[in-house]
């Protein structure tokens, strides 16, 4: 076991510095990690995170926690892995829209249903930026980017909405600059028994010029001045649908959480009623084999 | 007669065929008999022809064997697919009269009509009993063990209500009544129960890889089903949570074997199970465990490709891809599994290795071996060595991907204060800092490849059976290797020198084994099931040999017949 003094937030930053640009929303998204992680003691060598491919899957490296840096789009399953595995330890996933929406799009309606309990924070700018400027799921109709310098054709795709849909058990959107909130729903999220989702809206300073820090500062509006019953899954997707130009404010959040038993729980469940122990006996399982 | 006999059984697909033919397996192998099954089957849910072939001997049986001896047809299709194959000294067993089947005479081939259909549908109302009718006739006709028969169909049936236990039973007395009361037996065919000696067990060769993942300590089972694999993990989640281990479906095949990383990450001992298109997709995080040292295995159960290719048959065509398949330069290990027991030892081995080394390691099996069943020594847990990863004392400072000799570097597992690192697929330096530098990717790029430099010399890659000095040596991999071990018997009888390499690690090329072995002979006899010769390519690029290839690429594994031929046309 670790001493379980408090740690500073910047005992957590490791020598490593971040090669993000200079005004990255990503650098709100660490400094409130690391906030989250002092206020709940977190434990270096308990927490592993785990991120793919971008500009914010670097987060990892600046902190001092076990980490993995893996590939695009396979953050969710690698640290769902490493949760059922080893339940005990805190796990979460770091990383941008593309690698959580687009590449790795296939993996988050599973590890919602499943309820993994493990926490994904997506730092999304609507933009592809390691990459230096493409379309990214979550990028509005119409932008301009170098892959689509018409205008993108495409509809973006709408964070809150899909994790809710998909049965995400904490579903959460905050916004990189509001520290004090991110850090607390971060911190939530961690100690939610399931599968929790913060979408934190990261501006990106260098490629994305419509969805930025000055675009979002009048929208932002905390949800808990018009949504009070977080148990209402109804109503927090209707929020979610509105939110936006539509409804000229970004509410930012706790969306919604909900009580559901988690996968690990359930498995262990199977291994309760299998009798489930360290020391099995082989031979009798051999004998299934028996003439 | 009845040393060795071999049973083939053809109908419609869901008919029973292959139940029917797994109960005659094992009352055989309770009698003490050698068992050795072979099946194909359709890709249909329902219908098509399914074949179940039977190998049954009082002596140790090598392969699955040439043709049949005894043919029972429960269809006309199936009739119309074997006729050709009927050879003097056969028995034609079918389902007539008014079966639909009107079998032409063949010259001194004996052919028993019995009438399963009526017997099911009319005599017991039971028209999904066809497969016990025949079942029954053959326990008679060739003196199988009936009582073993009564009780396997006991327990099979049991769950499903004492009705239905009762419908089988009638089914198979009534076929056994049938040729008790009907046929005069006129062929040479009788099974001799013999006395059942030692502890023996029974099983296909993808249970023998479950349960050699369970023996080598797995505890974390990740698979995305697909044919011909998907037995491993049906066995898997029945039994791995006994071990306190976890079986989990994912959503593909990445998502399979993310779910393998991050737990091989956090200490497990873990593995996948897939055929050759999911192994296509895993490719991208074969590369990156490779880069970031993660023990993993890989049962790649191989079928016919490219694309959907074939799935319910076998070939021996994904060797290109666990060897080569992935960008940039990463080691892995390949091993090829030949028999029941290479499935169970080899899987394994395969933990070991991975263990050892810190790589994936990749088994591969096929089709034909995944539905074989087989009867084989029981193992001896007592004998197997299981190694675990060297694991990071606490003491001194930690380097994750310390360079050394042996380019093995210890692990830190989670949990461990002091031994935090990133798991990467950057390029790194020893601290697992990201590093593109020249200088550390070609000083990374050597300690990760330096782990498997020795291998040849730390694992028995390859058994030789020869005396150092004949006109043609065989080199074969895999499924193959059964058919070769009993042509090289039957040649030597016939008196030509003829000795055999069998490598069960397959990649890297055991090339010290193969030079030797190929100074041994006069020429070198490579027998694949794949077009482009695969293993004779990397042979012939990693061990500087130039090898006689024999490819054939049906679906079907090679028989004994066909490689004794080839030996005779260019020794």
């Amino acid at each position: 076991m670790e001493v379980t003094q408090q740690l500073k937030p910047k005992d957590y930053r490791s020598d490593i510095p971040p090669v993000w640009c200079a005004g990255c929303g990503d650098y709100g998204v660490l400094a409130s990690l690391t906030t989250a992680f002092s206020a709940n003691h977190a434990s270096t060598a308990n927490t592993v995170l785990v991120s793919g491919i971008g500009c914010s899957s670097r987060l990892p490296y600046f902190v001092t926690t076990f980490g993995m840096h893996t590939c695009h789009g396979r953050a969710v399953p690698i640290a769902t892995g490493i949760k059922l595995a080893r339940p005990e330890l805190k796990v979460i996933v770091v990383g941008g829209d593309g690698d959580n929406f687009s590449i790795g799009g296939g993996h988050l309606p599973h590890v919602a249903r499943k309820n993994i309990d493990i926490t994904l924070i997506v730092m999304d700018n609507s933009i592809y930026g390691l990459t230096k400027n493409q379309v990214s799921p979550t990028s509005r109709a119409g932008m301009v980017t170098s892959t689509t310098p018409h205008g993108s054709p495409d509809v973006p795709l709408n964070p809150i909405a899909y994790a809710l849909v998909y049965g995400a058990t904490f579903v959460a959107q905050s916004f990189s600059s509001n520290a004090r909130l991110t850090a607390d729903l971060i911190g939530q999220a961690m100690n939610h028994k399931g599968f929790a989702f913060i979408n934190v809206i990261s501006p990106c300073p260098t490629f994305n010029k419509v969805d930025t820090f000055e675009y979002y500062k009048p929208l932002l509006r905390n949800i808990d001045e018009i949504h009070a019953d977080k148990g209402d899954k109804v109503k927090a997707l209707s929020l979610a649908m509105t939110m936006g130009r539509e409804s000229a404010t970004v509410p930012i959040g706790l969306f919604y959480q909900e009580k559901r038993p988690s996968y690990v729980e359930l498995l262990s469940g199977i291994k309760t009623r299998n009798k489930g122990t360290n020391n099995p006996d082989l031979e009798k399982i051999i004998d299934v084999f028996k003439l | 007669m009845g040393k060795d006999i071999i049973i083939r059984v053809g109908g419609e697909g869901g008919e029973g065929v292959i139940s029917a033919g797994d109960m005659l397996a094992k009352a055989s192998a309770r009698a003490g008999l050698e068992v050795l099954t072979f099946k194909t089957f359709p890709a249909e849910i329902k219908g098509g022809y399914a074949m179940y072939q039977f190998r049954v001997s009082a002596e140790e049986i090598l392969s699955h064997g040439d043709t049949f001896n005894i043919v029972v047809v429960l269809n006309a299709e199936a009739y119309e697919i074997n006729k050709g194959l009927l050879k003097p000294g056969n028995v034609l067993v079918y389902d007539g009269p008014d079966g639909g089947i009107d079998p032409k005479p063949v010259e001194g081939v004996v052919q028993y009509a019995i009438p399963m259909t009526k017997i099911s549908k009319v005599d017991l109302a039971s028209p999904i009993s066809k497969n016990m009718v025949a079942l029954g006739a053959v326990v008679q006709l060739f003196s199988f063990p009936m009582d073993s028969l009564v009780e396997l169909v006991r327990n099979k049936f049991r769950k499903k209500g004492e009705e239905i236990v009762n419908i089988n039973l009638k089914a198979l007395e009534a076929g056994a009544e049938y040729v008790r009361s009907n046929i005069k037996k006129t062929d040479k065919f009788t099974v001799h129960p013999k006395k059942p000696e030692g502890d023996a067990i029974l099983l296909s060769g993808n249970e023998a890889i479950g349960l050699g993942a369970l023996v080598a300590g797995c505890e974390f089972f990740s698979c995305y089903p697909i044919t011909p694999a998907t037995e491993i993990a049906i066995w898997l989640a029945k039994h791995l949570p006994k071990t306190n281990g976890v079986v989990v479906q994912a959503e593909d095949e990445i998502a399979s074997l993310g779910h393998v990383i991050g737990a091989s990450y956090a200490g497990a001992k873990a593995m996948t199970g897939t055929s050759g298109p999911g192994l296509d997709l895993m490719t991208e995080l074969l590369g990156f465990a490779s880069m970031a040292e993660l023990p993993l295995v890989i049962a790649d159960v191989q079928r016919g490709g490219p694309s959907t290719g074939l799935p319910t048959k076998s070939e021996q065509s994904d060797l290109f891809l666990a060897a080569r398949g992935g960008h940039g330069d990463f080691p892995r290990i390949v091993l090829a599994t030949a028999t029941i027991e290479d499935c169970f030892y080899l899987t394994v081995d395969a933990f070991n290795l991975a263990e050892k080394y810190q790589m994936p390691v990749i088994i591969l099996s096929d089709g034909s071996l995944a539905f074989r069943t087989e009867k084989i020594k029981r193992p001896d847990l007592a004998k197997l060595n299981i190694i675990n990863r060297e694991v990071y004392s606490g003491n001194g400072e930690f380097k994750r991907y310390e360079v050394t000799d042996s380019g093995i570097s210890a692990v830190s597992l989670p949990g461990h204060p002091g031994g935090q690192y990133i798991a990467t697929g950057l390029e790194h330096s020893e601290t697992a800092a990201p590093k593109y530098s020249p200088d550390y990717h070609a000083m990374m790029t050597e300690k990760r490849f330096r782990k498997i430099e020795n291998i040849e010399d730390e694992y028995a890659a390859s058994e030789y059976d020869g005396n150092g000095d004949e006109d043609i040596g065989i080199i074969s991999w895999g499924l193959t290797q059964c058919s070769v071990r009993e042509a090289v018997k039957r040649c030597r009888d016939k008196g030509l020198k003829v000795s055999a390499l069998y490598p069960k690690l397959v990649f890297p090329v055991p090339v010290k084994a193969i030079r030797k072995f190929a100074s041994s002979v006069k020429k070198v006899l490579m027998p694949e099931v794949n077009y482009q010769g695969q293993f004779a390519e990397l042979v012939r690029a990693h061990a500087g040999i130039n090898p006689i290839r024999y490819d054939i690429y049906g679906g079907l594994p090679f028989t004994p017949e066909q490689i004794e031929a080839k030996i005779k046309e260019v020794i």
